[in-house]
């Protein structure tokens, strides 16, 4: 397979090697170092698909990034929607259509791996054009810590698109040097296929690495396919260039009409002819290159159409040529339907336009002057100014740490980019205490042409008739001129308003084309500066970058790391079921085969009960707290007293907001005069801890406490029933276990083959019960010596949801599923918890408020189905007793809602806990709970519906 | 992004703290004295100027110590931190362009 | 379809290309009167409402909204323009439901294509705490009269078939709410719609006007001191959100309002592949997939203060990961554009609305991330306050003077929903 319009030689693609790949179905030949879109203009192919709106062909408009044409969809090796052809690197297999308007999901998952690094530099260098390069060069020769980062396959910037000579000889072999030099410094990452696309405070920037995207199908798949850098520069040097701007004119959208710019890296790059002849519009002299560039490639260039009326000092060059040259004129319109056949040229003065002529054409070259990239430095905060004659914005200030140098900058002599890139590094290592290298050249560029002043010309009056309806100015959202004209008529002065009623500016491409199109035909529609419309918003990222690429690693299994206790595996071989508590896996319930949860639970509930079960409870929160004032830091934070607390020990407390609303709970050990061991719930172990220290820190420096966490330090195995004694006595033959020798709220220090256990008698089930308290490392050796001390008994291991019946049915409430940040001590029915003799604790200020004494506060109360049946489903409402049994029309007023809800082995019953309006002044009534369209009786009880008297704790 | 320079491990990445809002509001000397109205604004109210603001913020993943900054809430930048037992900043240093027409 | 395949039946086509045109005339840029009988400060969503309710339910139009910047270019341009009513509180399902009623009829009372589209609302429970939380909510929504469901995984992927449904995620999905009427608009058309009502009733609407400082007179405020000269007020209302509490310490009133920045994202137009609305707490994004294609997302705000409109990426990072946990199709779709605004957050995360120490000054903030959503419902109920110089019932409980008693109304822990 030829390529047609491939030049004999020439470009940086590797002619020895030829790719097949697959275009809206044909399938066409190119090279590795081609783009999609270079392979395309290979094979004479311009468009590539029809716009969103307007079903126009459209075709490849520039050489990268900035390309508001050429959008497709990757099909294989993975479907990708939404691609420009222009930054798609060409390898064997490709898979690819052109996209009118939306692009198409993977129906299957990614499986491709993404990451994300950390990097920190003394200096950061965004782009490997003569700029970029020359600054890396110096910073990397003075020593710096330098990254270099650049979006394109190879460095260079604009020397690949041009001939350029330095020293004496092509650019090429400078960049490869200074390529190779940077190599030979250990201190210097240079990353290419690398955009940095948002830049954020303190030196903050985000680029993102295309690693094996070029490889296609033979991209490893050990290696990431893209990832984040997450870079932290001590200073910035953003070497962005520029971006070439258009002129808009009627029918500026066909196929074959392209940047001038983008035609010379086709050329020069790729070997590539974008057409055979040519016209060539411009305002400036930088395209002036691209006509004698293409002429001497075997272009027909038909014309050079200069705005300016003077035209351009390189006129001479063009005619000696023989190319003509028409200065002071414009195009006006073209011809053609999926291709440019014509280009209307017409006389253009005092911003008047004459008769037009049809000049024949298949390309259209098109350059209204040079946009600099200024993005990074617009989302670092960097305020714009607007350059009357450039007709661009740049960077209007300097920014501490960040530099902006070359065309980004607005210079456009090669010698002087050079010149600045070393200029503005030096002044960051200068600032940085680095001193610069000694020896540190820079290549000789030949002496520049000082360019004619350009013409700002945003657009060529419509003379078509169209009324600018196919000017475009976004090709993307197929807007144009007509548009914004229409939205100034409709009274909008803003900019912003002006992008939001076209749209311009919001589809793929950002704006990078039609931004300031935009600016300066609002402002000459509104006869206001450009400045004084200035320009929307820039924000990151500078190109799209793809979801997978920012979740990176944090997926799946990583997406929240996974807390495990020491007998996680126990679990898992016993056949548990697991519950998510915070970031902990906790056994729910053990299954026997043929059992569901309810039977497990019964089974399990019935065990603790009448004989002994044991539950896994190391998730509890543990909080060492030491120091002479430890007691005095657990009274303000209680609501209750824990000085009075003896050594040995053990008192429930409940800890509340300033608010005033409980937070947490759980039991407190005195483990010495100056030393506590706080228990919280699972999942406020690390709030707690942080509302201890910042109490501490902030407000309590003068407390001499140390606050520790050893949740991890300590698996504690609570044994459960009235045969746990005969369980922990057999395991502990040392250790009275008596009720009199080891009452009740107490713990003892032990040891079982010299390994120290902490033992306690602490319930929460109501049943006789001890907490066994082991280093984690011993922790499956004890749990399996307590499992068969309590064979004899059938002991019975249980989860969390047999813990939390044996909890309700004694009307202990778990702080976030019976509390929701609006409950007080007191509305829990804990008045009992709450001390009286404390002049002040964190949140008792709060009990005093007006709406703390409203005697309609929800409280918490049990409830008893009716139908001995029914297990209320748990976030039910409860409403009135309705004599009909009937739900009236909403709203229906509501009392509380059911928090807890169990079916009881020991009551034989369904129960629930609830928070009720005014609960405890309703016990004893009948209220409904609304179930599945039916309404439930349920009487209202006290919480506590098993051994109220607590005559079971002691066995 | 912020880099934050803790001021005892030097500067880290932001995602090393949390916020603590308003400095320097220290918990009443005597809560039970306090009217329900002065009460709620210890508990609830805080200042929330658009630029310089005394804050605290927690080193919460790295040293775990807290400490005051001075930020301001436009640009994000930090202008300084200082510990807890520094002296509060004069109100000079906090300067913006608040007014008030307040009777 | 296999990959390569789809070229050769796809046609050339123009899927949701086209949003509905915007009309030919908009608003004047009037030069403010001397005085108004209704200054509104803030010409967001709140303020151009309540400027239109105004108008249309009370016939006061001699009234001026002024905006320091472009209309309606705060939270109202920066929302991701979710709307429902799912809220578990009486007092929030009552302001919320009120709006959504009005929002299925204001399409056609602001005769403008605000592209309300009903498509319902998912909020996914990842914990059995969360399936508490959530049964609890649609029980009491169901009472007070708003459409609610609980579905389990099953119902929930076919309402929703892209969303990871099965057992292997770290917190797979349990079930979720279902509100059916919730749904999406386009929030720029609401905004123009209503500003276009307001100019055309003669309210000014009144840009590049920035508050500086208010003229008082004992417990009243007699005028609005702006980058545009004093401006004569007989009551004032403040629509400030974000920047409320400038406006509020110029006056020396306190609000416990924090403003934070929250952020979203959009990524790149799309075949339809996400039919609903999906809100995930604990995996914590939210998403809906445009009416042009585009995955509009949020999550959680930036912890710290800040009025700059934008915030730091791991925020986006550690949504793009929620994203693609919950939806894995979404791996290779592309963020295309973040941008941020800034809420105005109040200790219980309800609004506050109502009476301040001066007697002919109103206060709206402290919407936090709910804002758009309450835009007509609050526009009404406010422009009826201020008419009736009495609080709205449905804003009555929303009064500053609740963090003194103690009658908050937190849907914080309890409504297991943010946003």
């Amino acid at each position: 397979m030829t390529s047609p319009f491939r030049t004999p030689d020439g470009g940086r693609i590797d002619r020895a090697t030829t790719v097949e790949i697959t275009f809206d179905g044909q399938t066409l030949p190119g090279h590795p170092g081609d783009t999609l879109a270079s392979a395309l203009l290979a094979n004479g192919r311009h468009q590539v698909a029809t716009s969103i709106k307007l079903g126009r062909p459209r075709g490849i408009a520039a050489a990268w990034a900035e390309d508001p044409g050429s959008l497709v969809q990757i099909e294989a090796p993975f479907p990708e929607p939404m691609l420009l052809a222009t930054t798609v690197e060409l390898y064997d297999g490709l898979v690819a259509h052109g996209l009118p308007g939306q692009g198409r999901l993977a129906e299957v998952p990614d499986s491709a791996r993404y990451d994300a690094v950390h990097h920190h530099v003394d200096v950061l260098v965004v782009g490997a054009g003569p700029a970029g390069l020359a600054a890396a060069l110096t910073a990397a020769r003075a020593g710096a810590r330098v990254a270099l980062v650049d979006e394109q396959s190879e460095a260079g910037g604009s020397l690949l698109s041009g001939t350029d000579r330095l020293d004496d000889a092509p650019a090429s072999q400078w960049v490869a040097a200074a390529v190779a030099e940077l190599a030979a410094h250990p201190e210097v990452l240079h990353l290419q296929r690398t955009t940095a696309f948002g830049s954020y405070d303190d030196g903050f920037v985000l680029a993102l690495e295309r690693r094996t995207d070029h490889l296609g199908t033979g991209a490893p798949r050990h290696v990431s396919r893209q990832r984040v850098w997450r870079i932290r520069a001590r200073s910035i040097v953003v070497a962005t260039g520029a971006h070439e701007r258009p002129v808009v004119f009627a029918d500026n959208d066909r196929p074959g009409i392209m940047l001038a710019g983008a035609a010379r890296t086709f050329l020069h790059r790729y070997g590539v002819l974008p057409g055979r002849e040519a016209v060539v519009f411009t305002t400036n002299d930088s395209a002036y290159d691209a006509a004698l560039d293409l002429h001497h490639a075997g272009v027909q260039v038909q014309a050079v159409v200069d705005a300016r009326p003077e035209g351009s000092p390189r006129r001479d060059e063009c005619e000696h040529a023989g190319i003509r040259v028409l200065s002071g004129a414009v195009v006006t319109g073209t011809q053609g339907v999926e291709r440019v056949t014509h280009a209307l040229v017409a006389p253009f003065a005092d911003g008047e336009v004459g008769a037009s002529s049809a000049i024949g054409c298949d390309l259209l070259l098109v350059s209204g002057g040079w946009n600099p990239a200024v993005h990074l430095f617009s989302q670092a905060r960097g305020r714009l100014r607007y350059d009357e004659t450039l007709g661009a914005f740049l960077p209007g200030e300097e920014l501490d740490g960040l530099a902006v140098t070359g065309s980004a900058a607005g210079g456009f002599d090669l010698a002087g980019c050079l010149a600045d890139g070393q200029r503005v590094v030096r002044a960051a290592l200068t600032a940085l205490a680095i001193p610069p290298a000694g020896e540190d050249p820079l290549p000789a560029a030949p002496e520049a042409v000082i360019p004619a002043a350009p013409l700002v010309l945003w657009r060529v009056p419509d003379t078509s008739g169209a009324e600018g309806s196919t000017s475009f100015v976004d090709l993307q959202r197929d807007a144009t001129v007509a548009d914004i004209a229409r939205a100034v008529g409709a009274g909008l002065r803003s900019l912003e308003h002006v992008k939001r009623f076209t749209t311009i500016g919001t589809a793929h491409d950002q704006g990078k084309t039609s931004g300031v199109l935009t600016s300066g035909i609002t402002a000459e529609l509104l006869g206001i500066p450009v400045q004084d419309t200035g320009t929307t918003t820039f924000r990151p990222p500078y190109t799209p970058v793809a979801f997978a690429a920012l979740a990176g690693r944090d997926r799946g299994r990583l997406f929240d790391p996974e807390r495990v206790t020491a007998l996680h595996q126990w679990h898992v071989a016993a056949g548990a079921v697991f519950e998510d508590v915070g970031q902990w896996k906790r056994p729910r319930y053990y299954p026997q085969p043929g059992e569901d949860m309810e039977a497990a639970v019964l089974r399990e509930c019935a065990a603790a009960r009448t004989g002994v079960g044991i539950i896994d409870g190391s998730t509890l929160g543990k909080i060492d707290v030491q120091g002479p004032d430890a007691a005095v830091l657990l009274d303000r934070l209680y609501t209750n007293l824990m000085s009075s607390l003896k050594v040995g020990s053990v008192r429930y407390g409940v800890m509340c907001g300033v608010d005033g609303m409980v937070i947490d709970d759980g039991t407190v050990f005195r483990l010495a005069e100056d030393r506590f061991l706080v228990l919280t719930t699972t999942g406020g172990a690390a709030k707690i801890l942080d509302w201890m220290e910042e109490w501490l820190q902030t407000e309590w420096p003068d407390l001499r406490v140390h606050c520790t966490s050893v949740t991890e330090q300590w698996a504690t195995f609570p044994v459960v029933g009235p045969r746990s004694r005969d369980v922990v006595g057999a395991v502990f033959p040392d250790v009275d276990v008596s009720a009199e020798a080891f009452p009740f709220m107490t713990w003892r220090d032990a040891t079982l083959d010299g390994v120290p256990v902490r033992l306690a008698r602490i319930s929460f089930s109501g049943e006789l019960a001890f907490e066994v308290y082991v280093n984690p490392w011993y922790a499956v050796a004890v749990w399996q010596r307590l499992l068969e001390a309590g064979r004899p008994y059938g002991i019975t291991p249980y989860g969390t949801e047999t813990m939390h019946v044996l909890r309700a049915e004694k009307g202990y409430p778990i702080i976030g599923q019976d509390t929701d940040g609006t409950v007080s001590p007191h509305d829990l029915g804990m008045a009992w918890a709450v001390s009286k003799k404390k002049p002040d604790f964190v949140g008792k200020r709060s009990f005093a408020r007006p709406a703390n004494a409203d005697p309609l506060r929800k409280q918490l109360v049990g409830l008893l189905p009716v139908d001995r049946e029914t297990v209320l489903p748990e976030g039910s409402q409860i409403v009135e007793f309705r004599a009909d049994g009937q739900l009236p029309p909403p709203p229906v007023p509501m009392l509380g809602h059911v928090t807890s809800s169990y079916r009881s082995a020991e009551l034989a019953r369904p129960f629930a806990l609830a928070l009720v309006r005014g609960g405890r002044e309703r016990i004893g009534d009948t209220v409904h709970v609304p179930v599945n369209g039916t309404l439930v009786p349920v009487e209202v009880t006290g919480s506590v519906l098993i051994d109220p008297e607590g005559a079971r704790r002691d066995g | 992004m912020q880099l934050i320079a803790c001021p005892w491990c030097g500067p880290r990445e932001e995602v090393e703290f949390s916020y603590g809002g308003q400095a320097h509001v220290p918990y009443p000397d005597s809560p039970a004295e306090l009217s329900d109205e002065q009460w709620a604004h210890y508990v609830f109210f805080r200042d929330n100027p658009k630029g310089r603001f005394a804050e605290r913020w927690n080193h919460s993943a790295g040293c775990r110590r807290w400490f005051n900054a001075i930020r301001d809430t436009t640009t994000y930048r930090f202008e300084r931190v200082y510990r807890l037992d520094d002296p509060k900043p004069l109100a000079t240093e906090l300067a913006s362009s608040r007014r008030s027409t307040a009777p | 379809m296999s990959p390569g395949s789809s070229h050769a039946t796809r046609t050339p086509r123009t899927p949701g290309a086209d949003l509905p045109e915007h009309p030919d005339t908009l608003w004047r840029s009037p030069e403010p009167k001397r005085s108004y009988d209704v200054v509104i400060v803030g010409g967001g969503g709140h303020g151009l409402a309540t400027a239109h309710y105004l108008a249309k339910n009370h016939g006061i139009t001699n009234v001026a909204v002024l905006e320091k910047g472009w209309l309606a270019g705060g939270n109202m341009a920066r929302n991701t323009t979710i709307i429902r009513s799912n809220y578990l509180w009486d007092e929030s399902s009552t302001i919320y439901e009120h709006a959504l009623k009005l929002w299925e009829g204001l399409e056609e009372d602001l005769g403008y294509p605000i592209l309300f589209s009903q498509r319902g609302v998912l909020n996914l429970a990842h914990t059995l705490q969360d399936v508490r939380d959530s049964v609890r909510r649609v029980e009491a929504n169901k009472l007070n009269g708003v459409d609610a469901e609980w579905l389990e995984p099953d119902e929930v992927r076919k309402i929703c078939p892209v969303v990871n449904t099965s057992a292997d995620i770290r917190y797979p999905v349990l079930g979720a709410t279902y509100q059916p009427r919730a749904g999406i608009a386009k929030h720029d058309y609401v905004a123009w719609g209503f500003a276009r009502r307001a100019d055309e009733a003669g309210i000014d609407l009144i840009q590049d006007c920035e508050v500086t400082g208010f003229a008082t007179d004992g417990n009243r405020v007699t005028g609005v001191q702006t980058t545009r000269g004093t401006i004569g007020a007989g009551t004032v209302a403040l629509c400030a959100a974000g920047h409320t509490s400038v406006l509020t310490d110029m006056l020396g009133i306190r609000v416990p309002i924090q403003s934070h920045p929250l952020q979203a994202l959009v990524s790149e137009l799309l075949e339809p592949v996400h039919p609903t609305v999906v809100m995930s707490n604990a995996v914590h994004v939210y998403v809906s997939q445009a009416h042009k294609g585009e995955l509009v997302m949020g999550a959680g705000v930036d912890s710290y203060n800040g009025y700059g409109q934008r915030g730091a990426f791991h925020i986006i990072e550690r949504q793009m990961a929620a994203a693609v946990e919950l939806f894995p199709v979404f791996a290779r779709a592309h963020l295309l554009r973040t941008w941020g605004g800034i809420v105005d957050v109040s200790p219980d995360a309800s609004p506050i609305v109502g009476r301040t120490p001066y007697e002919n000054l109103y206060l709206n903030c402290g919407w936090g991330t709910g804002g758009f959503k309450a835009t007509p419902g609050i526009g009404s109920a406010l422009a009826h306050t201020i008419a009736h110089d009495e609080p709205h019932p449905f804003v009555a409980p929303f009064a500053l003077d609740r963090f003194v008693t103690g009658a908050l109304v937190d849907e914080h822990g309890a409504a297991a929903v943010a946003h």
